[in-house]
């Protein structure tokens, strides 16, 4: 029996917060995002990897990013078609600004009934926020069961995929009908690294916005290519009620941010003294480091 | 009507603690909006446990009860808590940030086009001003959680939507049972005329619980102990102190060496690489092939005894002393003014 699968990965481009080091900060003490690399948010790394298994066991099957970001997210589109994708679009539109987790499911699902996909496969959680609710949100929007915490896509039997998921204390096996909504928790394994004929295919994919914003564009005879162009959709691509999209269809509302602020980079002595060892854990406390 | 619900999880028969929490959590809540708190229980023959649940305060509990439901699925439970909510309507539903929790209550949260804040560290109640059209919002539920790798605390809002849904995680809320209680009311639900063949669709074919695997690479706290640890039975103290945190244990190469700790939990070149928010290091003299693997870390502690150990170089508070003595008193101090 062959079966080939299209896959959407879903993707997402993060400030690497796991990587707020002592130079990422200002000098009030307060993250300095722009210090923060983009990166590719590293569960989503480990989605693309079990959709990329999938095109290895099916022949035919055929892996599209998806992601949702500013124009420079791009590049998360570019990685993905260097470590094995065949394509992917950028979602992007001044309306999805301000989206809250709802709001950005609700676009997602749009792209995603325009791209008509068997599987979707999200990382569990992006580092960013670590809500893990995307993933569900946009299963309910599209009304597709959900697999969450995935760690193997195991196989395909009688019509239904074979899934291992990982939970606190344990794994459990579960089979699904397609179309459904994947999400791949970090235990499953790392992505593979580029590819080298990949890399040299795709080196020059562009956007019409990356490819309009750069002047000196000595490859431009190469962008005639249709597969070099990665396509920008928004709002009037994917259509869907205005008001669903960007704040407007946000019901969660930020009230208040208050950094946490870092102490001095110098290191700070302290004795091993019952005074010093309580301050030093009320402020880990009152910084919500611990507690 | 416009009630607290809890959604409820149980474990072998027993039900969990973060449900517990939420219960005294929410009971607080339910005092200050002057409104009831009630209880969702989902499950295989689970009705026994709403008397503790009472005991909790709830004045109400939801049983839905059918061999289908013994484990947790997402569809069939999601159905069930939407169509109680859509019926309740109730001001604010809370779940654990458990993986069952984190599963379902982004579902439902999407098909009520209502708002959900993952992981709360706090809840609170209080008014909100909208700035834009100066509209008064009386009693909203503060949703109090880090975000941005913990380097921001943000509070947010649901000021339209309902029900006002957040996930916390356990051991965040304080768990107390009433002195005194009555039994509240039941309300078992109709199972069956809720759930289609399109809610069963997913099957679990298999389950193995297990011993919890250790997992250092993702663990947002490390305590880390080295060769100065002393002994394998010293290494309790590293223990200790995670366990109390809700940390994981690491160890140096010296220390998984000398057969103190288990390999899985070596950190350095010839082990993990970690970058958690706070990394306590104990006992290790911090040679660079250990390091390696943590120098990352947001924030790092480091007790040793030797005022020069490299370790307190990368360290933002070096504490110099016994670790014996000061492991003890963190564990303590923590005790003492943590809740």
């Amino acid at each position: 029996m062959t079966k080939a699968f299209k896959i959407v990965v879903l993707a997402k481009q993060v400030p690497d917060t796991r990587n707020v080091g002592k130079n990422a900060m200002k000098e009030d003490g307060t993250v300095n995002r722009a210090a923060l690399p983009a990166i590719f948010n590293p569960e989503d790394m480990n989605a693309l990897e079990q959709a990329l298994r999938i095109k290895d066991k099916f022949p035919g099957s055929e892996v599209k990013l998806l992601t949702m970001g500013p124009s420079r997210a791009a590049d998360i589109i570019r990685e993905g078609l260097f470590r094995g994708a065949d394509g992917g679009v950028l979602l992007t539109d001044r309306k999805f600004a301000g989206a809250d987790t709802l709001a950005t499911s609700y676009a997602l699902s749009m792209a995603i009934r325009k791209m008509q996909p068997d599987i979707i496969i999200a990382g569990r959680q992006a580092i960013d926020g670590d809500t893990a609710q995307v993933g569900p949100q946009v299963a309910e929007k599209l009304d597709y069961p959900q697999v969450t915490y995935a760690e193997e896509i195991v196989g395909f039997e009688n019509g239904k995929l074979i899934i291992k998921r990982r939970l606190e204390r344990g794994v459990e096996v579960v089979s699904t009908p397609v179309p459904v909504v994947i999400t791949v928790h970090a235990t499953a394994p790392d992505c593979r690294p580029r590819n080298a004929k990949q890399l040299l295919k795709y080196k020059y994919a562009r956007t019409l916005t990356e490819e309009q914003d750069n002047e000196h564009n000595s490859y431009l005879p190469i962008l005639s290519l249709d597969y070099l162009r990665i396509p920008e959709w928004g709002v009037n691509d994917v259509g869907g009620d205005e008001t669903s999209y960007g704040l407007s269809g946000s019901p969660t509302k930020v009230k208040k941010i208050e950094n946490i602020v870092f102490q001095a980079k110098e290191s700070k002595r302290l004795s091993a003294s019952e005074e010093d060892i309580d301050s030093l854990i009320k402020e880990l406390i009152s910084s919500h480091t611990i507690g | 009507m416009n009630n607290i619900i809890v959604f409820i999880e149980t474990d072998n028969g027993k039900l969990c603690d973060v449900s517990l929490e939420l219960m005294t959590k929410g009971r607080q809540l339910a005092s200050a909006l002057k409104c009831d708190l009630e209880a969702l229980l989902i499950g295989h023959e689970v009705s026994s446990l709403k008397e503790e649940l009472y005991q909790y305060g709830a004045k109400k509990v939801h049983i839905a009860e059918d061999p289908k439901l013994e484990y947790f699925r997402t569809l069939p439970y999601a159905a069930i808590t939407i169509n109680l909510f859509k019926q309740e309507q109730p001001q604010i539903a809370l779940f654990g940030a458990t993986s069952i929790g984190r599963d379902l209550a982004p579902r439902v949260s999407s098909a009520l086009k209502s708002g959900l804040t993952a992981d709360c560290t706090s809840l609170e109640i209080g008014n909100h001003t909208d700035t834009k059209s100066g509209r008064e919002y009386k009693d909203l539920l503060y949703q109090i959680r880090p975000a941005f790798g913990g380097n921001i605390i943000a509070t947010i809002i649901n000021p339209d939507c309902r029900p006002q849904m957040a996930t916390v995680r356990e051991g965040v809320m304080k768990k107390e049972a009433l002195s005194h209680y009555s039994a509240g009311e039941t309300n078992e639900i109709d199972v069956n005329s809720i759930l289609s063949d399109t809610d069963l669709v997913v099957e679990i074919i298999e389950r193995h619980i297990e011993e919890k695997k250790i997992d250092i690479k993702g663990a947002p706290i490390i305590v880390a102990g080295g060769f100065g640890v002393g002994s394998r039975e010293n290494f309790k103290l590293v223990f200790d102190l995670a366990k109390v945190l809700g940390a994981e244990v690491g160890a140096s190469r010296a220390a998984v060496d000398a057969g103190f700790a288990d390999h899985a939990r070596q950190i350095g070149q010839t082990g993990v690489t970690v970058r958690p928010k706070l990394f306590i290091s104990v006992g290790i003299s911090g040679q660079i092939q250990h390091t390696a693997g943590m120098d990352q870390a947001a924030m790092i502690i480091s007790i040793n005894n030797d005022p020069n150990a490299p370790i307190h170089q990368l360290a933002d508070y070096a504490i110099i002393g016994d670790l014996n003595e000061i492991v003890p008193k963190m564990i303590k101090s923590y005790k003492k003014n943590s809740k």
